[in-house]
């Protein structure tokens, strides 16, 4: 220490990044929940075609027979006996675009917190004045994540229906796990969306509060990431 | 520091809200925080360390009929998880806690009542933990809790519940520490600590951090398949469904292996502190060390199956995993010999930490010879699940890690409480320490080659082993009496030990800059650093060894520091509401024990009721600021 002399400081010295703590913790945070997931998907992907007894993903069961065939119904399978591929991809392509929506409007949520008061950033018009609510591209975030988590009990409750459940193979076991840690982490994100949008009523957010609204959406958007990579190795890959 | 020649006793400015019991529940200073880990964490090893004296005493002569089978594996298990998630990372978290502000001249850690949530959580989980105990049914799975084993099938009582449960925890204290030091690290240096000038300390606690934060992950996803398989019957760790006994033992050392580092690396931090001290000399090799510690670290996630040679995983995975465990020896070598060259040539001087700290450097060796011995696969399958393991890990957790850390008490317990421990206890802890670590664990190498395996209850006469147990059995009666005089020497000297002074050592870096214990901002100024040595280079470096200690007397009138008020610092208010979050999330976590009673209802409510009350104190302290306005 070649300085003795330094003046006292009050407030705080500014950090070494010039980042925010938060900022730091959060990247912290993400980087752990790569493991996290990366456990999950791996146990998946080990499983794959392993379980014992279907349903399967994407493989046609007869229960009578064990037979199992990858290009239509099975021939001479008695009735009640014969059981779907589980995996709906339509269905979840769908609620896979509503969740890459949401973080589209996260983005643009982020914009309007960042420039709010900067009159007209965002052009003239209607348009221009939609741009800068920071209120609805909260709530319109919220809604996709919630509507996401809409198609997921549907989707959980149908495939129940079709003879799927998380005792009933490996592969129940390990999809019910995967997805659902997924969607309690995007739960938990709709909880963050909407207690930011209730300070955002309360008492507006601004510029000042733009790191609020960053680090939830770099969470928003990893926890969408996550999804991208589920929906390839566990839907779209055979 | 213009402080730093005179040295003087002081008072702190203290009012009521410093002392009690309140206080104490409501603390986010790190320093605080670091002795609450350090007392609760001792008290655990005086626990493991019963818990070991009675595996002893069963084990001393043949056919022992002092404990039942059943009691024999929950004393093993309980030793083991508690040695190692009770002990060993709690005490090296009351050295992260204390040391990282101090070492990087901050005025805290980057979020207090976080800090104060992991250590609260830490407690519970413990507390929890042994509770077990009481209902009569302890963990028994071994600390590795190998599936099928653990499955309900082949473990219907709640020992195995109250174990995951436990470990879920625990993890959380550490995952929330984890990424509360790596944001003090990066972000909280004080202007000229670069990475490449930061204590070798916090180096190894930064490499620590990063081990913690990306092996946990992968042990709670372990531990949730258990518990879905216990409590909702899925199918994970299911044999007859097709599930894969091995799932577990990979996920397990995916975490497990990583989790060996994160026990030893603070250890050799402590020690890299202690050494150049009492060498008065820089540690050689300051770069090298780092880099070999993050070697380390690294290769420490590319050898997890060197636990499973005996399963049969083939010659390829067999090799593979051999030879990167025999490169992790390379930088670890790198490290013993930089702790000798730090020694080579130095004025020594053998206080009672260096005693502990070269102890570490000269054991350990023993340990990780050993190691390498396994690494070999041959070698490994005459080896595994026999006493040579048990030698093995011994010499590297406790003639390392637990030599590591007495070191690091010694050395810092100045700065902890003000005061220094008497040197001549002090001696005579780590002798008899030091015999028994030695005449306990050295003859389990023999026991092992003869055969011995581990984690049995009774044993035959004439296979051999006799005269082998007798001795580590008699080597634990050393190791109490050193622990015993050791711990009355840390409750004593807190009030009766010689007055510290800012640096009793002489040491080189910055904590020793301030005053001990230091005011709760730490620092009045915010420190200017030029150097890995500050204190080195403001002091002549070859003066005599520490000359402020001898114009040091109790009776010297004491002087009063500025409180953080009066120098216009903000400090971060007192709160109970990280305790709080703590205390909802082990009932929350508890509250599963009742599905396994098929009380499932009973379960949810509970739950649900936890989860709220949880998710109210989060939100309380959420939208409390941290400071008041200024």
């Amino acid at each position: 220490m070649s300085s003795t002399t330094a003046a006292i400081h009050a407030g705080h010295p500014p950090t070494t990044t010039g980042l925010d703590h938060r900022k730091i913790a959060i990247w912290a945070f993400i980087g752990s929940e790569c493991m996290l997931f990366a456990s999950l998907i791996s146990t998946y992907l080990i499983y794959k075609g392993r379980s014992r007894t279907g349903p399967f993903p994407h493989e046609w069961w007869c229960q009578a027979t064990n037979a199992t065939s990858a290009t239509g119904p099975i021939a001479n399978c008695p009735a009640g006996a014969l059981y779907k591929p589980i995996l709906n991809i339509p269905v979840t392509s769908q609620s896979t675009f509503v969740l890459l929506m949401s973080s589209l409007a996260m983005v643009l949520a982020l914009a309007a917190v960042e420039n709010k008061g900067k009159k007209g950033w965002a052009g003239p018009g209607w348009g221009g004045r939609l741009m800068e609510s920071s209120k609805l591209w909260l709530l319109a975030t919220a809604i996709l994540g919630a509507g996401f988590l809409c198609y997921q009990a549907f989707e959980f409750t149908s495939f129940v229906h079709e003879g799927l459940t998380i005792k009933t193979n490996l592969f129940g076991s390990s999809f019910f796990t995967l997805t659902g840690f997924h969607g309690a982490h995007v739960t938990a994100g709709v909880l963050w969306l909407l207690t930011l949008l209730a300070i955002d009523m309360k008492r507006g957010l601004g510029p000042r509060d733009a790191l609020l609204v960053d680090i939830s959406a770099l969470y928003w958007h990893f926890v969408d990431v996550v999804w991208i990579a589920i929906f390839t190795l566990v839907y779209l890959i055979r | 520091m213009a402080t730093t020649a005179t040295a003087p006793a002081y008072t702190h400015a203290g009012s009521e809200a410093e002392s009690g019991l309140w206080s104490w529940l409501t603390t986010v200073d790190h320093k605080r925080i670091a002795a609450l880990y350090l007392g609760t964490s001792l008290f655990w090893f005086l626990v493991g360390g019963l818990e070991a004296s009675i595996i002893r005493l069963q084990l001393m002569f043949p056919n022992g009929r002092v404990v039942s089978a059943e009691m024999f594996n929950e004393l093993f298990t309980m030793h083991g998880t508690t040695m190692i998630f009770l002990v060993v990372m709690p005490l090296s978290a009351a050295f992260f806690n204390l040391l990282i502000p101090l070492q990087i001249g901050a005025r805290d850690v980057a979020f207090p009542r976080l800090n104060a949530f992991s250590y609260w959580v830490y407690l519970f989980g413990s507390i929890f933990l042994n509770v077990s105990w009481f209902v009569g049914s302890a963990p028994d799975g071994g600390w590795f809790g190998y599936t099928p084993l653990t499955t309900l099938a082949y473990s219907k009582n709640l020992n195995i519940d109250f174990w995951m449960l436990g470990l879920q925890i625990l993890g959380v204290s550490s995952l929330a520490a984890g990424f509360n030091f790596i944001t003090t690290i990066v972000n909280m240096r004080a202007p000229g600590m670069y990475f490449m000038r930061m204590p070798i300390f916090t180096w190894m606690a930064f490499i620590t951090q990063f081990l913690i934060v990306l092996a946990f992950p992968v042990i709670t996803i372990a531990l949730v398949f258990l518990q879905f398989d216990r409590f909702f019957g899925t199918n994970f760790y299911e044999i007859a469904q097709g599930g894969d006994p091995l799932l577990w033992q990979h996920l397990f050392w995916i975490f497990g292996h990583p989790e060996v580092y994160i026990l030893i690396l603070p250890a050799f931090g402590l020690v890299s502190e202690v050494l150049p001290t009492f060498s008065r000399k820089p540690l050689f090799g300051y770069p090298v060390m780092v880099y070999s510690g993050m070697l380390i670290a690294f290769l420490g996630f590319g050898v997890w199956a060197h636990h499973m040679f005996a399963v049969g995983m083939g010659p390829i995975a067999d090799t593979v995993f051999g030879v990167t465990t025999m490169l992790i020896a390379i930088p670890t070598g790198v490290k013993i010999f930089n702790w000798i060259f730090t020694m080579w040539g130095g004025v020594l001087r053998f206080t009672t930490a260096m005693k502990f700290a070269i102890t570490l450097v000269a054991l350990f060796t023993i340990g990780g010879i050993s190691g390498v011995m396994h690494a070999s696969p041959p070698a490994d399958l005459q080896q595994t699940d026999t006493y040579f393991v048990v030698a093995h890990f011994h010499y590297v957790l406790v003639a390392g890690s637990m030599m590591g850390l007495f070191a690091g008490v010694y050395y810092y317990y100045p700065k902890f409480t003000g005061r220094l421990l008497d040197e001549r206890l002090g001696s005579w802890h780590f002798w008899l320490f030091f015999i028994g670590v030695n005449l306990t664990f050295f003859p389990m190498h023999f026991s092992g080659l003869y055969g011995m395996p581990r984690r049995i209850y009774r044993y035959d006469a004439g296979q051999g082993w006799e005269t082998f147990n007798l001795l580590s059995s008699i080597g634990v009666g050393f190791q109490i009496l050193g622990v015993v005089i050791g711990f009355w020497n840390f409750w004593r000297s807190r009030k009766s030990g010689e007055v510290a002074g800012n640096d009793p050592w002489g040491a080189p870096t910055l904590e020793w800059s301030i005053p001990s214990p230091p005011p709760d901002y730490n620092f009045a100024h915010v420190p200017r650093v030029t150097s890995r040595y500050p204190l080195w280079d403001v002091k002549t470096p070859h003066a005599e060894p520490a000359p402020q200690r001898a114009s040091m007397s109790p009776r010297e009138s004491p002087r009063r520091l500025p409180t953080a008020k009066e120098l216009g610092i903000p400090m971060p208010n007192p709160s109970i509401k990280p305790l709080f979050v703590a205390l909802f999330m082990t009932l929350m976590f508890a509250s599963l024990i009742a599905i396994h009673k098929d009380r499932v209802q009973l379960a949810v409510v509970l739950v649900i009721v936890f989860a709220t009350a949880l998710t109210a104190s989060l939100y309380g302290w959420l939208l409390t600021p941290l400071e008041d306005e200024h």
